[in-house]
């Protein structure tokens, strides 16, 4: 039997920054998770991926699992943690740069 | 230190060029990322998790002020103020943008470096003995030898798509300190009968499937030296699989084919390459050997150092911990520890490294080395200048005295930044590290090497640490096995694995215990823990780390 789909959100690294992004509701690239997105079904996701990986101001793009919240989607495995919050040896990366939902 | 030649610094320059073209024609859409990542990882430059990073190249880890300075501008100009020198001797910016990327390589050009096959399948950056030319214990230079290979492999037309990576390490002193067996070919120079030449070991090497470097030829000469890499490289480059990513690299190779025919092989191919080579390496060495001759050692009284050594016990600490034999009389090799316990293993401010670099330019011959441990080498220093360097190290937070102890360890950068990690490998370092530092045990347990990987890839060397630790993903969690009695050196040992891993919260107690273990079951002081675990085995640690499982077995 195939496993259930669960909700995911599509995550890639901007070309020029390199930095996390997720696709937004508005079908635009954010920084920040809890404005992703949420799929919850398959065909659906699938489609919003083909489409998105199509953006030549990304790269990488992917589905990941994620659960959704009262504010907003969070990550279910402590790699996507990370990617949402930057590294834990420095106060770099996203932990900074909290920044409102910005266009890529 | 070599200098570049016209050739040199047309092709580097070149290379520059032609990557800030491909660069353009991906950001205006013309290239894709698949045409692209090819490109840019010829070109050291990798996607991580949160960013870019640019791995430059530090051949053989040898520095000058010049570089160093320059490396500290490229990181506050271009990055976040800092940089992180791998077990490669490499040093990584973890956070350049990708339209910087050309001007960074433009002004690394400036200082005679590059980042050119520090990624990819090609030969990469040439180690060395980060005590090269200095050590007290060494017969012969390595790096005449390996600035030789650089320029060799460089660009070599044949060897850019290798079945897989292919790592060259050189030493020529009594103790391996470039872990050379676990290099893909490693060279032991030596003298022989009043000839120089190398003990040739292939196959060695870390990762998925560690292993340990077999003997290839016993002892090859000099002037055949470099036909006879050729010729193995080549014999690979054809016989490896390149069917299988995890059984490409030259040791399954060699695994595969048994020892004995991959030497049939290379001496095959070695008597036909050799002649290609009519004596123009050989032309060039004497060339390259003429750039590292040693610096004019002089001479002088010690009794400043001797004074401070009896009167100042943080420095009489550091001096017993961080200084090495130099050959020159009256000299000391000083190893800078970038590994101050609660800090990230490897890491130097741009500060730093300018405090480094005027430290090499008023009192060290303008040398500076960076060790595959993750620290800085000042080669060459009069013991006379020893107390005044050790004011401004302690000034600029380097005087950490914890060489070769328990918090001078290696770690990769981990989940923290690599998209291969499975586990975090930093902040487990930094936990070690201030545990042992609350503890006040460092010195008591004496030398010790921990070493950290954050996945199989093995680039913290976990196999061959007196103590490995590994992180994994164990069903969405991080966890971390240990393994003991890893040896790096000459008689490379790949450590054992004690069972079951430890979650994250588990794994510094872990440590501890394992190390409350050896005071407690030690001969003496001066059993270190690698002796005591050879004379123990893996039985009282084990009963350590798991004491629940020991009972409900008795029971």
């Amino acid at each position: 039997m195939p496993r259930p789909f669960t909700p995911k959100a599509i995550t890639a690294n901007a070309l020029l920054e390199g930095d996390v992004i997720y696709m937004s509701a508005d079908g635009i690239w954010v920084r920040d998770l809890c404005l992703a997105q949420v799929y919850t079904d398959k065909e659906t996701a699938e489609r919003a991926l083909a489409e998105a990986a199509k953006d030549g101001s990304v790269v990488g793009a992917y589905l990941t699992d994620v659960k959704p919240t009262e504010n907003g989607p969070v990550p279910t495995h402590f790699r996507e943690e990370f990617r949402r919050t930057g590294p834990s040896n420095y106060f770099h990366g996203k932990q900074v740069a909290q920044q409102d939902a910005t266009h890529v | 230190m070599y200098k570049y030649n016209d050739f040199d610094e047309a092709f580097v320059r070149n290379r520059v060029a032609q990557f800030s073209a491909q660069v353009a024609r991906r950001i205006d859409g013309s290239l894709t990322e698949e045409e692209f990542r090819p490109l840019r990882l010829m070109n050291g430059l990798y996607l991580q998790l949160h960013a870019y990073m640019l791995r430059v190249a530090i051949p053989y880890g040898t520095l000058d002020s010049r570089k160093m300075n320059q490396l500290a501008m490229i990181a506050e100009k271009y990055d976040r103020g800092y940089g992180h020198f791998t077990t490669r001797q490499n040093i990584q910016y973890n956070w350049p943008k990708l339209p910087d990327v050309p001007a960074i390589l433009s002004d690394l050009a400036d200082v005679e470096m590059h980042a050119i096959q520090t990624s990819g399948n090609t030969i990469r950056n040439v180690t060395a003995d980060h005590f090269a030319g200095a050590s007290a214990d060494e017969t012969v230079d390595p790096r005449p030898v390996a600035e030789l290979i650089r320029q060799w492999s460089t660009d070599h037309p044949e060897f850019q798509f290798l079945p897989r990576k292919f790592k060259v390490a050189v030493s020529g002193a009594k103790e391996d300190r470039a872990v050379i067996k676990a290099h893909d070919v490693g060279l032991y120079l030596r003298e022989k009968n009043g000839e120089i030449g190398a003990q040739i070991l292939v196959g060695g090497g870390l990762g998925r499937t560690p292993m340990v470097g077999k003997v290839l030829k016993d002892f090859v000469a000099l002037d055949d030296l470099l036909p006879y890499l050729e010729a193995t490289v080549s014999v690979w480059n054809l016989l490896g699989r390149r069917d299988n990513k995890y059984k490409a690299r030259i040791k399954i190779t060699v695994h595969e084919h048994g020892i004995e025919e991959i030497r049939r092989l290379v001496e095959e191919r070695f008597a036909q390459v050799k002649p290609a080579f009519g004596g123009i390496d050989m032309v060039m060495l004497d060339e390259i050997r003429a750039a590292f001759a040693p610096p004019a050692f002089r001479s002088a009284p010690t009794e400043t150092f001797d004074a401070a050594y009896a009167n100042d016990p943080l420095f009489r600490s550091w001096a017993d911990t961080n200084l090495a034999p130099h050959k020159a009389e009256g000299y000391a090799i000083v190893t800078v520890s970038l590994k101050t316990p609660g800090q990230t293993p490897g890491d130097a401010s741009a500060e730093q490294m300018r405090v480094l670099a005027g430290l090499a330019r008023d009192y060290g011959h303008d040398e500076l080395r960076i060790s595959h441990e993750q620290n800085v080498i000042l080669p060459h220093i009069h013991k006379s200048d020893l107390p005044e360097i050790h004011t401004i190290l302690k000034a600029a937070g380097l005087a950490t005295a914890n060489i070769g102890l328990v918090s001078d360890i290696i770690a990769c950068p981990g989940m923290d930044y690599c998209t291969l990690a499975t586990a975090r490998s930093i902040p487990v370092a930094q936990g070690i590290a201030t545990r042992f530092d609350e503890l006040k045990l460092e010195h008591e347990i004496g030398p010790l090497k921990i070493k950290i990987s954050g996945c199989i890839n093995a680039c913290g060397h976990h196999h061959v640490g007196h103590i490995g630790i590994l992180g994994l993903d164990r069903a969405g969690v991080e966890n971390y096995q240990i393994t003991l009695g890893g040896d790096g050196t000459e008689d490379m040992v790949l450590g054992d694995r004690t069972g079951p891993g430890f979650s994250y919260d588990e794994i510094v107690p872990a440590i501890e215990r394992i190390l409350k273990t050896y005071l407690e079951l030690r001969d003496s002081p001066e059993e270190t823990f690698l002796m005591a675990y050879r004379r123990l085995g893996m039985a009282p640690f084990k009963a350590a780390l798991y004491p629940a499982k020991e009972s409900a077995h008795a029971a």
